[in-house]
């Protein structure tokens, strides 16, 4: 079990949780995550670990209420646990002075390139970063991200806040502009980082993605997480999730994660219905059957 | 070898132990079990257990024990099985394997114990399997915890990387001789491939968590959620947390994919996640678990492969409602290397097993699911380096099978987490760490391994030999301090 040390909501639908695991903590580095179970019944879901205080031995994890497994999860509270977190797993980002870096995060992937886009700070690179959300309500950790980029940027979709538009306008902006860009590390929903990928593979840019694909057991056993790159099929959990864009298929990306699609519609749809006796499931660590090991 | 008790108890001369038949392992029926998921093997009953043990021939020379990866003393416990002593069966057995339910299940018994037993020249063999099963399910029902005896400890400290049947043997051996064992799980269950890999219906998980709760009352500390190589390396295992030494038993982790085309649709699998999903998730049981599956219900399946993987994946597919169920293997029948025993069940489940038969290509419904798979027919030619005859494509024998999903069942890899993260572990070109064959030490002093992360794919009995192996060795190595350099590693296996 995980405790969960403080659990607060940083945007709607949107909960920074940190949790005691003090091995992941003292082996975090950027762009690393970890997979999190919640009780017996519970599925293992991916989630990006935003930071990191190996003093403390906690790490921050960044959680957007989407389906079934984000919604249990976000409502749990400070003092409460997390059954098995796992981690850090991935390969970390490769951490380089290469001159001046564009760090883009849309929606939550912004917590995971935060941590990057630090490390890449202090390795000495001149950091522009670009945050974008669908509204001002949405938009996170821009404090942070301020704090650790010469430049920040920010988007919104709807112009509720900062500047009306995606992210891929502030990027195009600065390649019109002429600004030299070294490397671009991009983070999000997978039609942002297809777009970024195919602004920056015309300009010759070289342009890195981290990849969400439906993931199992995250460590290279199950293969469930196999991206098409340049062709051939590499596993996210341990070779990425970090790629070359130019090398990724986000067709077969997209089309693999809609694999369930019905199922996590079915899944939420029984959550809607009674939401409370499934939290208390969770609470209680799963079907009590199941937990004294009677199956 | 001292020559056989006279037993009183069995009142059978040789040769009538001869005349009477193997006992017929009770088992649900072909057309009931493939609507469940609960074992297919229903058990011996005491009658039928003491019934078989009559057979026994009692052998001076026991080539069952000899032909036994870790050495079961085949005839004491048959004996004492005839004379009424089921729990002093166990205990014979435990004395050489931890894990006697696991392995009187799943255990390619052909291959060792029955494989060699001197009946099987003549008549069946007798059935060691069933009643090792037998004596370690009564042992489950008739056990106190509360009463397993720990060894006095010696103070020395073991990290076992992997929770699987090498890892758990090497445990439980270590344990019996007082040093403090700690193993060390990726995944969220004690198990390894046991919990992932072989289904309900052959090796239900309640037999695997009782012998892990017998382990733990043994003294065995698990620690489930870690990586080894990503939240804790091996240096750190040494350096910080003070373990003495340290056994690698991780297995054979990658799945093997074919590399043609269209592989990445959706409706394509590898065994490992299928049977992932299906075993250590429970997708079977969707939505009361979380973790979904593909729709199998009155859809078409094909498992490519030929092992007790591929087996254990097209039957679990039967089981999800799967109208057409193919098995796809490109040798012949002869050449599977899946237990007699499941082929038979699978068979009697209506498994439509496709020989000499080899898939080229996936193809796609144009929306990205699977929908057919395009074969070529193959005939055996000259035996290749495996002993086996080679298969060859037939020239214009392509054709295709209409198919809403398939299972990649060819194989796994080496899983290089641990390997890469340990430096001056030394390596075979396929990445399989290098061990010695008989004391399982590796190129860096007080770091063993075995099972499938030294031999690649092998099986759960050849695993859990290399287990005894290795804790024979520790033992050793922290009772004398000794790491005998010049043999480091005398030869490796692969």
């Amino acid at each position: 079990m995980f405790k969960i040390a403080n659990a607060e909501f940083i945007a709607p639908g949107i909960k920074r949780f940190v949790i005691e695991a003090r091995r992941i903590a003292r082996k975090h580095r950027p762009g690393q995550f970890v997979i999190v179970r919640l009780y017996e019944q519970g599925e293992r879901i991916p989630l990006t670990i935003e930071r990191s205080d190996p003093e403390r031995g906690t790490i921050n994890i960044v959680v957007q209420s989407v389906g079934k497994t984000t919604h249990l999860l976000n409502s749990l509270t400070t003092g409460e646990s997390i059954m098995d977190v796992v981690g850090p797993l991935g390969k970390p980002s490769e951490i380089e002075k290469v001159g001046t870096v564009v760090v883009m995060g849309g929606g939550v992937g912004t917590a995971m390139a935060y941590p990057t886009a630090a490390a890449l700070k202090q390795a000495g690179n001149r950091v522009i970063s670009i945050v974008g959300a669908r509204n001002k309500e949405l938009v996170i950790l821009e404090h942070e991200m301020r704090e650790v980029s010469d430049v920040l940027m920010v988007t919104t979709d709807d112009g509720s806040y900062a500047d009306k538009g995606f992210v891929t306008d502030k990027l195009r902006q600065l390649i019109e502009n002429g600004t030299r860009i070294d490397l671009v590390l991009a983070v999000g929903p997978i039609p942002m980082m297809k777009a970024v990928a195919d602004m920056t593979r015309k300009e010759n840019i070289r342009t890195i993605v981290s990849l969400n694909p439906i993931m199992i057991d995250g460590t290279g056993m199950c293969g469930g997480c196999r991206v098409l790159i340049d062709g051939k099929s590499e596993f996210a959990c341990v070779d990425g999730p970090e790629f070359e864009a130019e090398r990724v298929n986000f067709e077969v990306l997209i089309q693999r994660n809609s694999m369930y699609r019905e199922a996590e519609r079915k899944s939420m749809d029984e959550f809607q219905h009674d939401a409370d006796s499934q939290l208390e499931l969770v609470r209680a660590g799963g079907d009590p059957y199941f937990a004294k090991g009677g199956r | 070898m001292a020559a056989p008790p006279k037993t009183s108890a069995n009142p059978l001369s040789p040769k009538e132990r001869m005349k009477v038949p193997r006992q017929h392992m009770p088992e649900q029926a072909p057309e009931l079990r493939v609507l469940n998921f609960t074992e297919v093997n229903l058990g011996y009953s005491p009658e039928l257990a003491r019934q078989e043990a009559l057979r026994c021939l009692q052998c001076a020379k026991p080539t069952c024990t000899s032909n036994c990866p870790v050495g079961v003393k085949v005839r004491e416990f048959v004996e004492l099985i005839v004379l009424g002593d089921f729990l002093g069966a166990a205990a014979k057995i435990r004395e050489d394997n931890v894990l006697p339910a696991v392995t009187g299940r799943v255990c390619p018994q052909e291959d060792h114990c029955e494989g060699s037993c001197l009946m099987h020249k003549k008549v069946e063999s007798l059935g060691i399997g069933y009643l090792e099963r037998f004596v370690a399910d009564y042992e489950q029902q008739h056990l106190d915890l509360s009463k397993v005896r720990k060894a006095p400890p010696t103070g020395k400290k073991v990290a076992i990387v992997g929770s699987g049947p090498s890892g758990l043997t090497a445990a439980g051996d270590l344990v019996q001789k007082g040093h403090q064992v700690r193993v060390f799980e990726a995944l969220h269950e004690v198990g390894g491939v046991l919990i992932y890999g072989i289904p309900e219906f052959r090796l239900p998980k309640k037999i695997i968590r009782e012998q892990v709760d017998y382990m733990r009352a043994m003294g065995v500390e698990f620690e489930t959620d870690v990586v080894v190589g990503r939240t804790v390396t091996i240096d750190e295992l040494f350096e910080e947390e003070g373990f003495d030494a340290v056994f690698i038993g991780t297995g054979a982790g990658l799945p093997v994919f074919m590399n043609i085309p269209g592989e990445h649709l959706n409706g394509v699998y590898s065994a490992n996640e299928f049977l992932t999903r299906i075993n250590l998730m429970h997708a079977y049981e969707f939505p009361r678990f979380d973790e979904p599956i593909v729709d199998f219900r009155n859809k078409d399946v094909a498992v490519i492969g030929g092992g007790n993987t591929a087996l254990d994946a097209i039957r679990s597919a039967r089981r999800l409602g799967a109208r057409k169920a193919y098995i796809l293997y490109r040798r012949s029948e002869v050449e599977m290397p899946a237990r007699i025993e499941e082929v038979k069940h699978a068979k009697q489940e209506g498994i439509d097993v496709q020989v000499l038969t080899s898939p080229i290509e996936f193809l796609s419904d144009g929306k990205g699911w699977l929908n057919a798979v395009r074969c070529m027919r193959m005939e055996l030619g000259e035996p290749d380096a495996s002993g086996r005859r080679r298969p060859l494509p037939i020239a214009g024998s392509e054709f295709e099978i209409p198919l809403s999903v398939a299972v990649i069942a060819i194989g796994t890899s080496a899983n290089p987490i641990v390997q890469s993260t340990t430096p001056g572990l030394k390596t075979n070109k396929w990445g399989y760490i290098d061990a010695d064959s008989s004391t399982q030490r590796t190129s860096r002093k007080g770091v063993f391994a075995g099972g499938d992360i030294v031999t690649g794919s092998a099986t759960v009995i050849l695993a859990m030999g290399a287990g005894r192996r290795a804790a024979k060795s520790i033992d050793e190595y922290l009772v004398s301090g000794k790491w005998d350099v010049e043999q480091l590693p005398a030869e490796s296996v692969t």
